[in-house]
């Protein structure tokens, strides 16, 4: 299992967030959840400007076999959305926590922060449901 | 309970991800579902498919019998080896499921079956058998694996023993044979598959399935999971049941006319139906989708035509092509520009000849 970065937040759903230090939160899915999905081949991505709400679809990938939605882990403002992964939706299957990021959220509250997973208790979290 | 083939443990160890398929726990991929296809595609590949069916027919009247059981003509088989392929039909003309039969001796016949209608054929083939007097006989000690691609008859034909090798070599399309594979096991050859690809769909006694599948990766056989099974056999045009087809569609409506014989004086399970289908004029059509946007065209997608609303049946991103390819049934008639609801946009999508792809290209207009 790869290393989780310990600087991000979760959603039991597999999203992760990163506060980032100009206050955007980005938002990807975690290297567990692409490894589930597969290869993945389409990435439908939320508009520049749409408002998001904490735990509902954001964006939607698609793998060879199914289509899964991504929840927002955080409510506010679409600002930035990876225009790569148009054309190379792979992206997130070989970087999911890096170039493979979904899009990045104005946060409009930022207690919801709290209400997300840390890195260990994600990480206890997929661990158990290996088993 | 879920059931494994004789070959789980080695997909497990070769970290395969295991899915439940029909009752069996069988491997989608080894890493990369596509990878897996292009191999496949590229050069060979070989699928566990031993959670289909083999039932061997044995008796006086097994010709007749199947003469009744099956829509496509059992005649067609006259040379020991050759196989058909055909829809077993109800009463209404709806597909039971789709098999291969294959030709022995008069009083021989085998036929394959999907794994996921096992127990619905059995119980079918069973209560028809007993007018003719046909035993009908399951053959769970056999395991089964596909080889497939441009260069997966080469693969298994080094490994069979020297005598053998120029026979299986010469070996028709859907046509099979006996012969022997590594340390002596005995294998029943088939060159058939559901890939688009040319190869051959082998049986071998369970005890000897590992060995066999070790000596085709030996060879340059790459494992391949049910995932790109999937994929190319949507490529290349052919149906799955439950998807494609199922007990209430006939097989006119599931672009399967070609397998049905509508032989003078052959009285087959289905045949009234079809013919009063055919006589009021078949309602629903099967038809094909390339999606030129981006996007993924999946089973249950609404369609929209002129004609009235049709559905998806197997739909996925076609790895060969880079784009989404789907077959639809939809009403007959005018369909005008078709469009395919995906998660509420309606998205254009072009209607097409299938296969979509063949020999590993695509086809001319896709």
């Amino acid at each position: 299992m790869s290393e989780i970065p310990g600087d991000l937040k979760f959603l039991k759903s597999h999203e992760w967030a990163r506060v980032e230090d100009n206050g955007l939160v980005r938002v990807g899915i975690s290297d567990h959840a692409q490894s589930a999905l597969g290869d993945l081949v389409y990435v439908e991505l939320p508009e520049i400007g749409a408002s998001v709400t904490a735990g509902t679809g954001a964006a939607v990938v698609e793998s060879v076999k199914a289509a899964s939605d991504i929840y927002s882990p955080v409510s506010g403002e679409v600002v930035e959305v990876n225009e790569i992964l148009a054309d190379k939706p792979e992206t997130i299957n070989e970087d999911a926590y890096g170039n493979g990021w979904i899009f990045a959220v104005r946060i409009s509250n930022r207690d919801e922060l709290n209400d997300l997973l840390d890195a260990d208790a994600y990480a206890e979290l997929i661990e158990n449901e290996d088993h | 309970m879920t059931e494994k083939t004789v070959l789980n443990a080695t997909h497990r160890a070769l970290g395969a991800r295991m899915v439940d398929f029909g009752g069996w726990d069988m491997p989608i991929n080894y890493g990369s579902q596509i990878e897996e296809h292009h191999a496949v595609r590229r050069e060979a590949g070989m699928f566990d498919v031993s959670h289909m069916t083999v039932v061997d027919l044995h008796g006086d009247q097994a010709r007749a019998f199947l003469r009744h059981l099956l829509a496509n003509n059992v005649d067609k088989l006259k040379v020991q080896g050759k196989a058909l392929y055909s829809c077993m039909l109800n009463e209404n003309g709806g597909v039971i499921d789709d098999l291969i039969v294959y030709f022995f001796d008069e009083a021989h016949f085998r036929l394959v079956v999907n794994a996921a209608t096992r127990a619905k054929d059995l119980a079918w083939i069973e209560q028809q058998a007993k007018a003719f007097g046909v035993e009908v006989k399951e053959r769970p000690e056999f395991a089964m694996i596909a080889v497939q691609g441009p260069s997966a008859r080469d693969k298994v034909v080094g490994l069979l023993h020297d005598v053998d090798r120029d026979r299986i070599r010469k070996l028709g399309k859907f046509v099979a044979a006996a012969a022997q594979g590594p340390h002596g096991m005995p294998l029943f050859i088939a060159r058939t598959g559901y890939t688009g690809e040319d190869g051959f769909e082998i049986i071998v006694p369970q005890e000897q399935a590992v060995a066999l599948w070790e000596a085709l990766a030996a060879a340059g056989v790459v494992p391949a999971g049910l995932g790109a099974r999937d994929t190319l056999r949507l490529e290349a045009g052919m149906n799955l049941y439950g998807q494609d087809m199922d007990d209430d569609v006939s097989p006119w409506e599931a672009n399967l006319a070609w397998t049905i014989a509508l032989d003078e004086g052959r009285d087959f399970i289905g045949r009234k139906a079809l013919e009063a289908q055919k006589a009021a004029g078949v309602k629903r059509q099967m038809i094909g989708l390339v999606l030129d946007d981006k996007g993924v065209l999946r089973h249950g997608q609404k369609v929209l035509t002129a004609a009235g609303d049709g559905e998806i049946l197997s739909g996925s991103f076609a790895p060969t092509l880079n784009k989404a390819v789907a077959f639809a049934r939809v009403p007959v008639g005018d369909l005008g520009d078709v469009r395919v609801d995906i998660r509420g946009k309606e998205v254009p999508v072009r209607v097409v000849k299938y296969p979509f792809v063949r020999d590993g290209k695509p086809c001319e207009g896709i």
